[in-house]
């Protein structure tokens, strides 16, 4: 039974915990337009778009932007490459181990990202790898896999086996039934686990604090500007972008994988 | 390898780990032929159906489809198609595409195939359904776009996994009768897989009765029902009553095993009866045109199917009688 207006309390509760979610995020943005420099005011003395100028002239911050970009584009792709394999491997045929397996890959996402961080940089170490822009891949390969892997595998399991033999059977070759009846069945799940993948390298910190040399990635940057901040409004219109940028694609996972009930890895 | 034969199988066997599904046989179905492979479920009957079909290799042994032996043949190098038991439709494709999929795969024009594929949905009568979803379908259409697929690319054997396993009993009749006439029309090899005896009986030319990985029998439908090599085809195929030995050497003077269909023994008085054929009901069953009877004949279980108007006997001790001729002995007892 469903009552036709939400009882005060209720409400009160909703919007108490909206607020307690939210609010924070909010004076990030307010904090974007302050004419105050050095200390964050309350209220901010003035208004102004001064800054989002100044960090458009700021080299930092592109660098570390396009860092950033390129860093989770090459481990999404990554991520998909493997997440995909191992996602058909293990729904679609049967070897032994292969429960010990599924459990093996999800293991990165539940391990804290300090514990991964040091067993990457300790086995870099060991292995005399230097840092550099692909040990940061690297790193956000380990959790970026476990999405992808996710939202594939539900898929796959959904996906009748009978598919692909008859696909076989109707005269296509392995890459035919690949192109013509796999990916398509399994895209959107495929385009989801993508974007979330992105949107969790893009602001990851702490694996990336211990996998990354002399680069410095946008969140890295961030966290370095909090501490040594030169011109600090400047890094509350970065931290707004980086908001849009993550935001969007998990907002368009979210509505591919709406109707099928996959279950998204989120939760890093 | 004499190309009269359109699938033929010589001494496969199929293992799967510590499992035989397959035990060394050897068959031949020939062309033009309705052929049906019966038998219970882990019979090995549908494994030899994926044998021909290519989607499981034989451990030893050969398979040739019109003589050209294609062991080790993947199933898309292969003149066979095949109907899934849940129909395998592709839920991304419209049903024309579907139906137009293999044509896609050999590179015929769109024009082409589309043509192709709307003459084939014709032919299983479903003209006009070409821009539906397969979500959009019933069962019993799904079916009919299964078979309009696995035709429309002309093979040299049409394979058959259980394919009225999902319909209602109405439908299963009217379907059974359609895929007889398509099978005459297109003048195809039919192959099914089937656990149902009626659904062999009635539809097959020939029926290989499977049980344990082996087959126990192969020939008309009359030959299975009327004369069962030995007992697991006679109880399994329209479960025949089952004589010992050393009632049928009294009977018929032969110490051999006999199956005796239910609808062939009658009920007599008990007086001048032989003492062996005297026993009581056990239990009773009305089927509509027909009446089911069981009878415990001194340890030996008995049934008898009597058409519904005959008047029977309710209580009492009954003696059965049947015709020396309904008696038949079988080669081996198993």
């Amino acid at each position: 039974m469903r009552s036709e207006r939400t009882p005060l309390p209720l409400a009160l509760a909703a919007g108490a915990g909206l607020l307690f979610l939210l609010g924070p995020l909010l004076l990030i943005f307010v904090y974007a337009f302050t004419t105050e420099e050095r200390s964050f005011a309350w209220p901010p003395p003035g208004l102004t778009l001064r800054w989002f100028a100044v960090a458009w002239e700021r080299p930092d911050v592109w660098a570390a932007l396009f860092l950033s970009l390129k860093v989770a584009a090459v481990s999404t792709l990554l991520a998909l490459v493997l997440g995909t394999l191992v996602a058909a491997a293990v729904s679609r045929t049967r070897f032994f181990g292969r429960e010990t397996i599924s459990l093996l890959v999800i293991l990165p996402i539940a391990l804290p990202g300090i514990v991964t961080g040091i067993a990457l940089r300790s086995a870099f170490g060991m292995m005399e790898i230097p840092f550099s822009f692909w040990t940061i891949v690297l790193g956000h390969a380990t959790f970026c896999i476990v999405v992808v892997y996710n939202n594939a595998v539900a898929r796959f399991r959904r996906l009748s086996g009978s598919l692909v033999e008859a696909s076989m059977d109707l005269g296509a070759d392995g890459f035919q039934t690949f192109r013509h009846i796999i990916l398509p069945n399994i895209g959107s799940a495929l385009l989801a686990g993508g974007m979330l993948a992105f949107a969790l390298s893009f602001d990851e910190v702490i694996v990336t604090t211990f996998t990354a040399g002399q680069q410095q990635t946008l969140p890295l940057w961030m966290l370095e500007e909090l501490i040594r901040p030169r011109q600090r409004p400047v890094t509350n219109v970065v931290a707004m972008v980086v908001v849009l940028v993550t935001f969007l694609p998990i907002l368009a996972a979210f509505f591919l994988t709406r109707d099928g009930g996959e279950t998204a890895g989120v939760g890093k | 390898m004499p190309a009269s034969t359109a699938v033929s199988l010589s001494k496969v066997s199929r293992v799967f780990g510590p499992v035989t599904a397959l035990d060394g046989i050897d068959l031949d179905v020939r062309p033009g032929e309705f052929f049906a492979m019966l038998g219970p479920s882990g019979s090995g009957k549908t494994t030899c159906l994926r044998l021909v079909a290519g989607f499981e290799q034989p451990s030893s042994g050969r398979v040739a489809i019109f003589g050209e032996d294609v062991t080790g043949v993947p199933p898309y190098r292969r003149a066979v198609n095949t109907v899934f038991q849940d129909y395998a439709l592709f839920p991304h494709f419209d049903v024309r595409d579907n139906v137009a999929y293999p044509l896609m795969l050999r590179k015929v024009s769109k024009a082409e195939r589309h043509a192709a594929a709307e003459a084939a949905l014709e032919m299983v009568r479903l003209s006009g359904y070409g821009a539906r979803r397969p979500a959009q379908l019933s069962g019993g259409q799904r079916q009919r776009v299964a078979l309009a697929r696995a035709i429309v690319a002309r093979p040299k054997v049409l394979l058959l996994d259980e394919p009225l396993g999902a319909l209602d009993l109405k439908l299963r009749e009217s379907m059974q009768e359609e895929l007889k006439s398509l099978q005459r029309a297109l003048g195809l090899t039919f192959v099914f897989v089937t656990h149902d005896q009626g659904e062999a009986l009635s539809m097959a030319d020939r029926i290989a009765v499977f049980s344990a990985g082996r087959i126990e029998q192969v020939g008309s439908p009359e030959d299975v029902y009327r004369r069962p090599a030995n007992r697991f085809v006679a109880d399994f195929v329209g479960s025949a009553n089952i004589l010992p030995p050393g009632l049928v050497a009294r009977l018929a003077g032969e110490r051999r095993w006999a199956s005796l269909r239910p609808e062939d023994v009658r009920l007599v008085a008990c007086e001048g009866a032989d003492p062996a054929l005297v026993g009581r009901i056990t239990a009773r069953s009305y089927l509509g045109a027909s009446t089911r009877l069981a009878l415990d004949l001194g340890g030996l279980s008995v049934h008898v199917v009597r058409p519904a108007g005959e008047l029977l006997p309710t209580e009492g001790p009954v003696a059965i009688a049947f015709e020396r001729e309904a008696l038949h002995l079988m080669e081996r007892e198993a």
